[in-house]
């Protein structure tokens, strides 16, 4: 009376294939996506504004799409580096995916665009199960969240290739204990490079766009365990 | 909450297939999630509800399968559970875990049609039966 069917299909299959269609299609062209994960408050427009003034100083494109709930106050920030910026209002949604990146790029990235920067809703859930087409994922995380954050949030620190300890200057008044974080990445992301950032202090400039620009090279990324899945 | 988006998607790939086979009904979903795919299966659930309403798919019971995460290690060739948060890293020596086997699963493993006979056994006898 009732009959079964085997649809063995990937529910995200629907984004896996609007993502491999933005990879290619940006590729092609030269320009490679970098997608920043965190919680809120972790420091990713700060960062990124370092970076994308850094960029403008020794001429490489870039550009940064950015996505919160509500305000366009980090497109107003981050615009102050020189960089082409674009605000992507979610209307509650609390990760992008890849179509809405697709459908944001249209009129705006210039075509010359080498790096484009996709900082994600502040959260460390929902963006982790999403390809946005990037060639490189990056996980960001303060000082002040605790060690802890890689276990409580193992999808999006085990996923990234590469993570970066923002806001060092306040180490000490955190108490924040490397050791502890670095073990920690170590157990969801085996072989991850962990670098430390203070916008404040200038500790790490560079190392977002030095890694973004190695990525475009190819064959320079770290792959996680949790994406070398087996068959 | 992204448990809404992937409960559409869902929706949208049972509904292209029921279209695509002419099926006139849906009785039940069977889904493989992953210890690791970071979905929690009562949210999804709850969305599910709300996004069947008003298609092919409404009333079609929704089941969801935990798939533990495995990991291997190359050199040991050891297999084991990674439990949550997982240990990547191979209890036997320590090194990086070769592939992770199972754990990140996000797949409609299986969908039941409800074809005309089912619809007319409904209508005979509106209680929802176990099957």
């Amino acid at each position: 009376m009732c009959r079964a069917v085997d649809l063995q299909r990937a529910v995200l299959a629907k984004n896996e294939a609007a993502a491999q269609i933005l990879r290619t299609e940006l590729t092609s062209r030269g320009t490679t996506v970098v997608n920043l994960l965190s919680s809120p408050g972790s420091g990713k427009t700060a960062l990124l504004e370092r970076e994308l003034r850094l960029a403008g100083e020794r001429g490489v494109a870039a550009a940064a799409l950015t996505a919160d709930l509500a305000t366009e106050n980090d497109a107003r920030r981050l615009a102050r580096s020189g960089a082409p910026v674009k605000q992507v209002l979610t209307d509650g949604l609390c990760h992008l995916e890849a179509d809405m990146v697709a459908r944001h790029l249209h009129d705006w990235l210039p075509e010359s665009t080498r790096l484009l920067f996709v900082e994600n809703v502040g959260n460390l859930v929902c963006p982790a199960g999403y390809d946005l087409g990037e060639s490189l994922r990056v996980v960001l995380a303060s000082v002040t969240e605790g060690e802890d954050k890689p276990l409580k949030y193992p999808t999006a620190f085990g996923l990234a290739q590469l993570v970066i300890v923002t806001k060092t200057d306040m180490a000490d008044a955190a108490e924040f204990d490397e050791t502890a974080f670095r073990a920690h990445v170590e157990q969801v992301n085996p072989g991850v490079e962990v670098v430390l950032s203070s916008v404040r202090d200038g500790r790490g400039a560079g190392v977002l766009l030095d890694r973004a620009l190695a990525a475009t090279e190819g064959n320079q990324v770290h792959t996680p365990v949790m994406a070398r899945a087996g068959a | 909450m992204h448990e809404m988006s992937l409960a559409v998607a869902v929706v949208d790939q049972v509904e292209a297939a029921a279209k695509s086979r002419g099926a006139v009904g849906v009785s039940s979903i069977e889904l493989d999630v992953g210890e690791l795919a970071g979905v929690v299966a009562d949210a999804l659930a709850f969305c599910f509800e709300l996004a069947c309403a008003g298609t092919v798919v409404e009333g079609a019971e929704l089941i969801t399968r935990t798939v533990p995460g495995t990991a291997r290690c190359e050199p040991c060739a050891d297999v084991w559970a990674v439990g949550m948060p997982p240990r990547l890293l191979c209890p036997g020596c320590g090194a990086a875990a070769g592939e992770l086997v199972s754990g990140r699963e996000l797949q409609i493993r299986e969908v039941r049609w409800a074809g005309p006979e089912a619809a007319r056994e409904e209508r005979r006898q509106p209680i929802t039966e176990e099957s």
